[in-house]
């Protein structure tokens, strides 16, 4: 297990390269840099800039020397804002992004299975239909929709939750982390609904029922871990795209994560930053996976950790 | 329990026996299935006794409803099939009830052994997990002493090294092995009636024997009654006192097994027993098949279900069911053309 944590890990290193590769060369072929929006610089100004941050070096080398860095765990300094390392910034922003995406990902995982429960064994009845109305929902309206009718809706009509912010008050969290749950909801349920209506219909749900052991055990017992399968499957990869920070939500809302510094970033063209921001996506994305397989393997016993 | 016979005569002993209240009667069951496109009748008005101490073989090819006819008695029918009938075992009626009446008699004085190994063992739970449940739920057993009367049934089933391999996973047994997993949950709670559906037939013919060898070895020590569906005449020579015959949904014939294997009356029963090769005779080139497709379970056709097929066919089989008739020693046959009066001398 532990080996295997490990071969995984260094396993993911060269992902992380080309990830690295790829967006640092694409960010350079596309046109302009981090200063040529700004015209009331004089060229000597501009000269000296980019040769402060060492863009007037061959992209061979400002490569390497960027991969060095990071081997050094140094992401650079971040172009616009000035007084702040990469690794600062994300810092600063990651525990909002996580924390709004952790809350987001628990509702709808406790919501969305308990939904899709509910709709398979009591298949085609108004439960069913109701869980499933609430899926479509959820999936066909985008979040820029559902984000601004629940903020004008339980914001300024009904006055019960600030609109936007940030601040310790949990009344903040709510609407941001339903607007991000709603859609996974949505999925989870849809996806454990179908599993669930497949197990029911194996053979070994047939036996327990033939062993008398009650409806409640035969479902808790025997049913249950083969249809979280799929679930925890795709929980992995949502969780680590949700907790890197919605840059949609995080825009509705204002709320200060790292999706905000990642659009920024991207539109002001700071290199160091979209790369830092980037690797940082990658690694989440990663160890979610990780940790999605040996979830697994706890459920099911054939997958073995080789 | 079955009266003491007077004498020490064993055929009285068996008369004494049947003679005793059936454990399981079974009357006019049927068994429908909705679908889209109308009901389908997969069973049809079968009516049979199980007693204490036999084994009875059901036979009949694909799709004549055996599996379905074991399923509704154990509450386990697809959700769009319902039983309408009358089943009684040890007095009460077991049709019809809801699953949670049924649980307390599934899975102990009742139980069933399925026919494919690899998929009806839950893959996600230990064997021992799967075993001792039913001794918890059933007799309120400890875990512990759950785990001690498992582990004694698996030597029973002659699993080798049973107190470590309970604890394994399903998929880390073979076919065999599982199967005898399969055979010692049913007997967990020493059921008064079993049901095997072709409890060999994923099974490679090496381990069949053995399997079947064991399964009649268990039944006797326990004065079981048992019913074992099959298509595999080898099977029921193996195991069976009794065969019931079934083709369409119907009983055809039923007697004992020597009267079913060297006096078979139905042209069907004749035709099955010509389509299978014996090693007792031999068979010039290819085997006999029955000519013909079985009749597809739809609808309710008057006539006898196996009139396209039989040879003896005549203007009645096609307009009416022959009924099913018994003779005095309680043989049974349904069929216009043939004679149910005994030939012999
Ligand atoms: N859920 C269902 N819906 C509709 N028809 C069904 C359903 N289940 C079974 N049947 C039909 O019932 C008939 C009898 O099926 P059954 O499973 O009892 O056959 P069988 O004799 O056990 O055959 P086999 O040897 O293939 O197992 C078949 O024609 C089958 O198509
Ligand atoms: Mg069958």
């Amino acid at each position: 297990m532990f080996q295997y944590v490990v071969r995984r890990t260094l396993g993911s290193i060269p992902t992380l390269f080309v990830l690295a590769a790829i967006t640092f060369f694409m960010m350079r072929v596309a046109p302009g840099d981090p200063f040529s929006g700004n015209r009331r610089l004089t060229p000597e100004v501009l000269a000296n800039l980019r040769r402060a941050f060492n863009l007037d070096l061959p992209l061979w080398e400002q490569f390497w020397r960027y991969i060095w860095g990071v081997l050094h765990f140094d992401f650079g300094p971040s172009i616009k804002n000035r007084d702040y390392s990469v690794s600062e910034l994300i810092g600063i922003g990651f525990p909002t992004s996580l924390e709004v995406g952790m809350w987001a990902m628990l509702v709808a995982a406790i919501i969305g299975i308990a939904l899709g429960i509910a709709g398979a064994l009591r298949r085609n009845t108004s439960v069913d239909y109701s869980v499933g109305a609430i899926a479509m929902v959820g999936l066909a309206i985008p979040i820029f929709v559902i984000g601004p009718v629940a903020q004008s809706y339980f914001g300024l009509h009904l006055r019960w939750l600030p609109i936007s912010g940030w601040g310790d008050s949990w009344t903040y969290r709510i609407l941001p982390v339903l607007t991000l749950a709603l859609p996974n909801i949505a999925y989870i349920s849809r996806l454990m609904r179908g599993s669930m209506i497949e197990i029911m219909r194996t053979n070994y749900v047939r036996t327990a029922r033939a062993k008398g052991l009650g409806e409640r055990r035969t479902i808790l017992r025997h049913a249950l871990k083969g249809a979280l399968l799929p679930v925890v499957a795709y929980l992995g990869p949502a969780t680590a795209i949700t907790i890197t920070g919605s840059i949609v939500v995080e825009q509705i809302f204002s709320i200060p994560g790292i999706g905000r510094y990642f659009v920024d970033a991207a539109i002001n063209r700071d290199y160091p930053l979209v790369m830092g921001v980037t690797l940082f996506y990658g690694s989440i994305v990663i160890f979610a996976n990780l940790l999605t397989d040996i979830v697994r393997g706890l459920l099911d016993p054939k997958v073995s950790y080789e | 329990m079955p009266s003491t016979p007077m004498s020490g005569d064993v055929l009285s002993e068996a008369r004494a026996t049947n003679a005793a209240a059936p454990i399981l009667s079974v009357r006019d069951l049927s068994v429908r299935f909705k679908l889209p496109q109308g009901a389908v009748t997969a069973v049809d008005r079968v009516s049979f006794d199980l007693h204490r101490g036999e084994v009875v073989g059901i036979v009949g090819e694909s799709g004549s409803g055996k599996s379905q006819i074991l399923l509704s008695l154990m509450g386990l029918l697809a959700s769009n099939g319902s039983a309408t009938g009358s089943a009684r075992f040890e007095n009460t009626e077991i049709l019809g009830r809801t699953a949670k009446e049924l649980d307390g008699i599934r899975g102990s004085a009742m139980s069933m052994i399925f026919q494919d190994p690899m998929t009806s063992l839950n893959p996600y739970m230990r064997v021992s997990d799967q075993l001792t449940e039913v001794l918890m739920v059933h007799q309120g057993k400890s875990q512990r002493e759950a785990l001690g009367i498992a582990i004694d049934l698996l030597d029973r089933v002659r699993i080798p090294e049973a107190r470590r391999r309970i604890g394994l996973y399903p998929h880390e047994f073979s076919g065999g092995m599982r199967q005898r997993v399969m055979i010692a949950m049913a007997l967990l709670c020493r059921p008064s009636l079993l049901f095997a559906d072709e409890p060999t037939t994923a099974l490679d013919v090496t381990v069949q024997a053995q399997i079947l060898e064991l399964l009649g070895e268990l039944a006797r020590d326990l004065d079981a009654a048992v019913a074992i569906v099959t298509h595999d005449l080898g099977v029921i020579a193996r195991l069976c006192d009794r065969v019931i015959v079934l083709y369409g949904g119907r009983i055809m014939e039923q007697g004992t097994l020597d009267e079913i294997f060297y006096d078979p009356r139905h042209p069907y029963t004749k035709g099955l027993l010509a389509s299978t090769p014996r090693l007792d005779e031999r068979t010039h080139g290819e085997l006999l098949t029955i000519p013909g497709q079985p009749r597809a379970a739809m609808g309710d056709l008057p006539g006898c279900p196996f009139s396209p097929r039989c040879a003896l066919r005549t203007a009645p089989c096609d307009s009416a069911m022959p009924p099913l008739v018994a003779d005095a020693g309680g043989r049974r046959l349904a069929c216009h053309n043939s004679p149910l009066e005994d030939r012999r001398p």
